[in-house]
């Protein structure tokens, strides 16, 4: 006779099987333990999306290269492995340098794209429009390029952190040691009229405090004027000895041989945004600009001094691999190439909580961070309170071949 | 020689059999869904449906005075602007409800564009749009004028709030802010079809295709053109008080090449007629988008490629090509029919 179950049997058995089927399923899930894994929209476990608008086109579109260069360094990361094995998605659009622009692009962004983070949009005025929509959306705003003021304002914005060092800062420094070495000059300033200039006027008069007199003259120029002969001649005429040139590279240029060639020859303060030897200096005249005084937290890639440098040769050398069209001189490529380092360090901070919340929270613990490419002696830091990555700036005069420390 | 071109295309537009777009029970229906879609769809589209219902209203506007009326503009982004930053001032320096600011941006440009039109009457064609482009150039610097700025913020413009749905409604900031943005354009379009349709278009027309007949026929030209100005400004003030309401920001910066835009958009849309201002709308807001799709390098370029085979493909902008097919249809239609 076949031996076979009974009906209750068979009903015992099967339910029997399905308990331990049960219960050997929920043991695995509950002693796998999997990492601990934190997540917000844009990231998973192979992939960091990274969003950011950038001014290809338009008025400004020669700070473009800044998000090439960005680009190809988080391709040379890729290759390399990503950070904690997550490859970076890179998703830079263009916003034409137009703040209704910029709107929408960080809108798709966001609302579409899903990135976790908005990082290095450039242009202040681009920033002001999508400053309070990140912040309302609690997305970070991360490491914002420009170096206006307000972007470090971590109780009214938390979600926002700027990078390049404030203009009011460049500016409270050039006007410390105007107070100290040459306390009874005049002052002429030349300056941008846009937000740039403006910020880096309010800091100088800010820091003369009660002495803002001694600025005789202030005349502004337009991005769009062709030169700028007859504001140096007003600055001239006004007999100041020293002059605050606070332009951006073409028009920093000209003034600084307008100055030599008129027979001026002021105590010059030039704005690090116009630093650049092979830029601005060289096109003005390296014989001219002999005694300009400006700040500098970045490596020039065009001063000889650092042809020997390891960091400047790996830079160098990732350049031609990775960004060939890039031009060496540009110093935008360097600066993005240090923008793009900080942003891995803070991405590696996080680890596996990467959060939103978290990514704030490390870009707000940098401690001591030097990239290479720094000058010797800056380092970045940041605090919960402190959202300005650089607090001091040394002073560095033009010798006529290089840039030497200035001596206090 | 301009005014030629633009009267033959505003003639074939509006001389053909009407749409049947344009009839009350589809356009309602279409309202209807149109109220209801945000629904299903994400903010950032509402946000981007919201820009195009708005921007068609400042194109109906240069419509008016470019399509219907001969006058060119290339400085209605001036109008543009003063309705967006009438509307930011009201709102941020004077906590006026931002549906209260509507009519007074209204009035503002409507003045404005009076103020224009008076001194337009004495140029013609290539004068009036050189001298409009002035208009629209020196807007940016305008507002940054430092005797301005404690009204206008400068550079740093300003940023408004957007207004959340009244009475407890259960819509987004965003879906209300379309509905809103919706209903206004319903109603200045239905305002200016019946505007164009009746003897006020007919005049508007007689003046851009032969200005001595019309006025030998007794149409008061002076006080048409001017109107119109002011009518025109009006509706694009209007269109830029919406988009800032949108955007949630202004700022000089905001209004650069604007008015070219403008221009691009009633011309790819259909000069002379009122459907042709939403299709332009669609167009101006989309194509640069797909332009930079295509080439990251030279979006420009590209969009200038796309433009140009718009022209050499479609003369009569969008609605004149849709008229020609209707046109068309309905002529092989009744040959079909026999004698």
């Amino acid at each position: 006779m076949r031996h076979s179950l009974t009906v209750s049997q068979n009903r015992f058995v099967r339910s029997a099987l399905t308990t331990v089927l049960a219960c050997s399923a929920f043991c695995l899930t509950a002693c796998s333990k999997p990492k601990e894994t934190k997540y917000d929209p844009g990231v998973t476990d192979t992939e960091i999306k990274i969003g950011q608008t950038m001014p290809y086109s338009g008025p400004a579109s020669a700070y473009g290269t800044i998000g090439r260069s960005q680009a190809a360094y988080f391709k040379r990361l890729n290759e390399a492995g990503g950070i904690n094995g997550r490859k970076i998605n890179f998703i830079s659009v263009d916003d034409a340098y137009s703040p209704p622009k910029a709107v929408e692009q960080v809108r798709k962004l966001v609302e579409e794209d899903q990135v976790l983070l908005v990082f290095q949009p450039l242009g202040t005025p681009s920033n002001t429009a999508i400053q309070k929509y990140l912040n309302t959306k609690k997305v970070p705003q991360l490491f914002v390029s420009t170096g206006a003021t307000k972007w470090g304002d971590p109780t009214n914005y938390p979600w926002t952190i700027g990078f390049n060092p404030s203009y009011q800062l460049e500016a409270k420094t050039y006007a410390e040691h105007l107070l100290k070495k040459h306390p009874s000059s005049k002052c002429a300033v030349l300056y941008q009229n846009d937000d740039f200039g403006k910020d880096y006027l309010k800091g100088l008069k800010d820091t003369l405090g009660a002495k803002a007199s001694m600025i005789v003259k202030e005349v502004s120029y337009e991005v769009t004027d062709a030169t700028i002969d007859s504001q140096m001649a007003t600055l001239q005429a006004s007999g100041a000895d020293v002059f605050f040139n606070i332009a951006t590279p073409k028009f920093a240029a000209q003034a600084i041989r307008k100055a030599f060639d008129s027979g001026w020859k002021p105590v010059q303060y030039l704005s690090n945004v116009s630093a650049s030897i092979g830029a601005v200096i060289a096109p003005a005249g390296m014989d001219k600009s002999v005694g300009v005084i400006t700040t500098a937290y970045l490596k020039d890639p065009t001063d000889k001094q650092w042809d020997n440098d390891p960091a400047m040769k790996e830079y160098l050398a990732f350049l031609g691999k990775y960004y060939p069209e890039a031009k060496p001189i540009d110093g935008a490529n360097l600066y993005g190439y240090v923008a793009a380092q900080t942003l891995e360090q803070v991405l590696r901070q996080c680890g596996d909580d990467l959060t939103r919340a978290n990514v704030m929270k490390q870009a707000a613990s940098l401690k001591d961070f030097a990239p290479g490419l720094l000058q010797p002696g800056i380092k970045i830091n940041t605090s919960p309170s402190d959202f300005y990555l650089f607090d001091t700036l040394t002073l560095a005069k033009f010798n006529g071949t290089t840039y030497e420390p200035l001596a206090d | 020689m301009q005014n030629h071109s633009l009267s033959m295309i505003g003639n074939f537009i509006n001389k053909s059999p009407g749409a049947r777009w344009g009839s009350t029970p589809v356009a309602a229906l279409g309202v209807g869904f149109l109220v209801v879609i945000p629904f299903a769809l994400s903010d950032y589209q509402i946000f981007q449906m919201t820009l195009i219902v708005a921007n068609s209203i400042a194109l109906l506007g240069l419509n008016m005075l470019t399509g219907y009326n001969g006058q060119i503009s290339l400085g209605h982004g001036a109008f543009y602007a003063a309705g967006a930053y009438t509307t930011a001032i009201l709102m941020d320096k004077f906590g006026i409800p931002y549906w209260l600011t509507i009519p007074v941006s209204g009035a503002v440009s409507y003045g404005l564009g009076l103020a224009f039109g008076y001194p337009a009457l004495r140029l013609e064609g290539l004068y009036l749009a050189l001298v409009t482009f002035a208009m629209g150039i020196c807007v940016p610097q305008v507002l940054k004028y430092k005797h301005f700025e404690a009204w206008t913020g400068g550079v740093q413009g300003i940023t408004l709030m957007k207004p959340d749905a009244p009475f407890g409604l259960p819509l987004s900031p965003d879906h209300w802010l379309f509905v809103f943005t919706l209903a206004i354009m319903v109603s200045l379009f239905v305002a200016a079809k019946n505007l164009l349709s009746g003897h006020t278009g007919k005049a508007l027309v007689a003046i851009r295709d032969n200005p001595i007949a019309a006025s030998a026929m007794g149409i008061d030209t002076p006080r048409y053109k001017t109107t119109t100005f002011g009518i025109s400004a009006m509706y694009t003030g209007i269109a830029g008080s919406l988009c800032s309401l949108a955007i949630q920001f202004v700022a000089p910066d905001s209004f650069q090449a604007l008015s070219i835009g403008f221009l691009v958009g009633i011309v790819v849309g259909g000069l002379a007629s009122i459907s042709g201002a939403i299709y332009g709308s669609i167009f101006i807001q989309f194509v640069p988008h797909l332009a930079e799709n295509i080439s990251k390098a030279a979006p420009s370029a590209i969009f200038g490629l796309l433009l140009i085979a718009f022209v050499y493909t479609l003369p009569y902008g969008i609605a004149g090509s849709i008229k020609k097919l209707q046109w068309q249809y309905q002529v092989r239609r009744s040959a079909a029919k026999g004698p």
